[in-house]
Parts: structure tokens; sequence; C-alpha cells
């Protein structure tokens, strides 16, 4: 980005929702033993904030570890600064995505994507195809050996009339989808300009 | 006074959705205490919080905003309120963001137009657990009650939505106790030292890092057996697929015989009000709530004086 020149925190701040917080972290690492899958990643928020801070603009948005965010909120309530942490990494992980630099295969941002479409064509959810599109991402015999696995849960489900075999063909759905589309064209549009995406 | 509200169901309570059997019990539970929920026409997903990576900002709380637009033209003056955790969440965040920020309203409002529609900022977004607390009192949630649910130990496990980043009034983070207190205003025995009560399922990460969330999932069932529990019981639908469904595949994975059920509040409430099983959703359940069917079918119900 040679608008920034160089300066990562500066792009951070104008083209990452709540980005403009990440200078106010104070490196306690309370984020750090209050995440669930702290296990899991290599970089705490707390890491991340200095590594944005430091100018390390490929190690940041090619990490795994914003995309391993729960959305439990625990960083959130217990940051003595009070800032929007979980709201950051999805800041981060979106911004990451829109370079295309985010890590292809990483489960959850597929996942990401594959909701943010199934909800959106229709307006509302379609639980079955969602399940199959995870399912099914990795190819059909892959898609199959899972879905054999899972048939417990399935089975489950379908005795407890919590799954719909024909939401396939008759889904739930939103009247206005038209609107819906339209309004969310315009929406894409208006945060491309303010994000600086369309030069 | 019915007390009225714009209801905001979402995606996980449509017919044969994976939290149906909640809108059942909310059904039951509101029929009893005379509370109105007219569902806002046409309503759409709220995005959830793991649509991140598609939806970006804006779109996201166009998406919410669509909902309160709808509720001010034809529920006007209503509050909105959700039964779903993630739902009440979205909707919280986009009011708050909207009302803080007059730029963004009217990025919002010029996304709208495209749907012939415009939000003039009214909403107040609630969640069911809200409307019980404040709107109706844990005074008016016991009268109702002809089967007290006694001897039954229940897990109050809530979560992470409904307690952060918002969380109810008056609550604490780290251990609050309005669960608890509905679970003993009906009659049941609440678990008070269950330590897994705000912990993380794993949320939408159960579908994309099963294993990691299981493991949550794992713990989270295994403290209310030490704790001696019969069932948890949680106000979050996602909390309640995740916890429930995947027992089986914990016990595939590891050898173990977890089979604990797992229960909303508003089938307590239903159950102690003198639903039947059906009518309290309690026939949508992978793992049966044996004492909870037990009393709805069984238990003479006590006479009101």
């Amino acid at each position: 980005m040679s608008d920034y020149a160089g300066d990562f925190l500066r792009e951070v701040e104008a083209r990452v929702e709540e980005g403009e917080w990440v200078k106010m972290c104070m490196q306690c690492g309370v984020c750090a033993g209050s995440c669930p899958f702290g296990e899991h990643w290599e970089h705490s928020p707390q890491k991340i904030f200095m590594m944005i801070r430091a100018g390390k603009r490929e190690e940041v948005l090619t990490s795994d570890s914003m995309w391993m965010c729960t959305s439990c909120y625990n960083c959130v309530v217990r940051c003595p600064r009070e800032l929007p942490i979980t709201q950051i990494m999805h800041g981060l992980a979106t911004y990451a995505e829109r370079l295309g630099l985010a890590p292809k295969m990483q489960p959850t941002r597929r996942f990401s994507l594959v909701f943010w479409n199934n909800c959106t064509k229709t307006g509302r959810v379609n639980e079955l195809k969602l399940v199959m599109q995870v399912y099914f991402r990795n190819g059909f015999i892959a898609g199959l050996k899972e879905a054999w696995n899972m048939r417990r849960v399935g089975l489950g489900l379908l005795l407890a009339k919590r799954m719909n075999p024909f939401e396939l063909f008759l889904p739930h759905r939103c009247k206005d989808q038209k609107g819906i589309q339209a309004m969310l064209k315009k929406a894409y549009e208006i945060e491309d300009r303010k994000r600086g995406f369309d030069s | 006074m019915k007390k009225e509200y714009a209801f905001y169901p979402g995606c996980s309570s449509q017919l044969r959705g994976s939290a149906s059997n909640y809108l059942t019990s909310v059904n039951s539970m509101c029929e009893t205490l005379d509370i109105k929920m007219t569902p806002i026409p046409d309503w759409n997903c709220c995005g959830a919080s793991i649509s991140y990576a598609g939806s970006g900002e804006l779109a996201r709380h166009v998406m919410n905003a669509r909902n309160f637009a709808l509720a001010e033209t034809h529920l006007p003056g209503q509050d909105v309120v959700a039964t779903c955790a993630a739902c009440w969440l979205g909707a919280k965040e986009t009011q708050e963001k909207l009302d803080a920020s007059s730029q963004l309203l009217a990025e919002t409002n010029e996304a709208l137009k495209q749907a012939g529609l415009k939000y003039e900022a009214k909403a107040q977004v609630r969640h069911m657990v809200e409307v019980l607390i404040e709107d109706i009192g844990y005074e008016s949630i016991a009268k109702p009650v002809v089967k007290p649910l006694e001897g039954v130990k229940f897990a109050g496990y809530v979560g992470c939505q409904t307690n952060r980043p918002f969380g109810i009034a008056g609550e604490s983070f780290e251990n609050p106790m309005y669960l608890d207190k509905m679970v003993e205003t009906v009659g049941g025995e609440p678990l008070t030292k269950y330590e897994q009560k705000v912990s993380c399922c794993g949320g939408a990460l159960a579908f994309s890092e099963p294993d990691k969330s299981q493991k949550q999932i794992k713990q989270i069932v295994e403290s209310a057996y030490d704790h001696g529990a019969d069932m948890i019981v949680t106000p979050c639908p996602l909390c309640q697929a995740n916890v429930e469904i995947y027992q089986s595949e914990i016990n595939r994975k590891h050898g173990t015989k977890l089979a604990m059920p797992v229960a909303y509040y508003s089938q307590l409430l239903a159950v102690a009000y003198g639903a039947t099983p059906k009518q309290a959703g309690l026939d949508g359940h992978v793992i049966q709530p044996k004492k909870l069917q037990d009393i709805a079918i069984k238990v003479v119900p006590l006479k009101k004086a």
C-alpha cells in the first residue's frame, strides 16, 4: 500500500473495521489468557496488535490466528482498556480476505464465506444446504465419508424434527429477495468507496 | 395489560430448523405469561457472528437495519425481541453503532433505499430473557407455576453471547445469576457452583473446527456430570444444539458415555406452567430430557388458589 508509506498501523486504522483502536493496546496479555482456543493459535490478539505496530504486514494478514475466533467476547469484557478485540479480529480477517492474503484452506475462513453466501441468497439461512456445503467442501468422496461419520448426529436431528430434508428444494426464504440483493449491492459499493477498494 | 413485542425469531427457529423446539416452547411460555409476540413481517438473517469475511461492515448493519425498518413500519413503538443469542447480539450491535454514528446511519439508509425502506433509528433491541426479567419479573414468572420442577438438578449453562459483550443488566460477565434464579423460580434446583457456566462451546466453529469445539463441549458436559446435574439448561440455540448433538460424536471418538440432556429456559417455564411435552418442545431432543418429560406427563398440576 503505497498510500500508507509502509505504515501498517495507519493502514489498519483506515481500512480495518475498529482498526483505530489497535494503538490503545497496552500489551497486558489478558486477551491471550482468556481465549477458549488459546492453545490452537500462533499469535494472540496481544501479539497481533504488537505486530501491527511493528509493521509486520505480511505476517499479520497471512496469520491463521484471527480465524480461530469463536466470537465468545471473553477478551472484550476482560480487556482493561475495553478494546473491541473480537471485532478487530473479525475486521483483520475480513481485510486479509479482501486483499487475497488469508490462508485459502483455513476451515473457518471457508465456513464464513459459505455462511454469508448461504444466508444472503434468500435472506435466511438454509441449514441443510449449509451442512452439505461444509461436508462436501473437499469433494464428493470426502463429503460422503464425512456425512457417514456424522450419520448419528444427522439421524438424531431428523428424528427430532430439527432437520428438514426438503429444505434443498423448498427453502425458507424472504419474500423480498430482490430488495435484499439490491440493498446489499449498494452496501458493498459504499463500503468499497469508503475503505478505498474501488480505485 | 398484554405486553406486545416485535418478534425476531431468527433462522434456526423456523419450522424443522435446528431450534424449532425453542420457538415452540417460547410460544407456550408467552401464552401463559400473556406476552404477545408478533413476528416482524419478512424478517431476514442477521448474518450471525461468523459471516464477517463475506459481509464486511456495512452489509451486516444493513441486514439488521432492514429488520428494524420493517418493525418500525409494521409494529411501531414495539421493542424488537430476539430469542437467539446471535440474532440479539448482531442486531443490538447494529442498533448501537447506528445510534452512535450519523454517517453510518446515512450510509445504511442509502442502501436500504434500494429495498424501498428507511430506518428512523428508533429500534430498541432486547433478548427474551430481558423481557422476562425486566418486564415480567421473577415474581410474576413464579405465579403461573402449577408443576414446580421439584427434585430436578439443573446446570445453568449461560454460554457466551447472551452474556458478552452486552449481557443482562445487573449481572456480572464471569458469574451471571439470572439463569439459576429462573430455575429456582420454577421450583428446580440450580447447581450454582457449575464452573462451565460461561464457557464457550465453540459456537460456529463447531462446524469448521469440530475437534477443538468438541473438546470445549466435553468439558461443559463432564462438569455438569461432576456436579450431579440431571440436565443442562441454556438460553442460546447454538449452545443447545452444539452441546446436545455432538455428545454422540464425543462418545464415538473418546469412548465416553455422555448422554446429558440440554433444554431451554423456556421449556422449563412451559413445563412448570403445565404444558404438554409437545407444547414445551420436548419432542425435539436428540437426548431425551426424561425428568422434564415425566413432570409434563405424570405430575398432576397444583390447584391455584
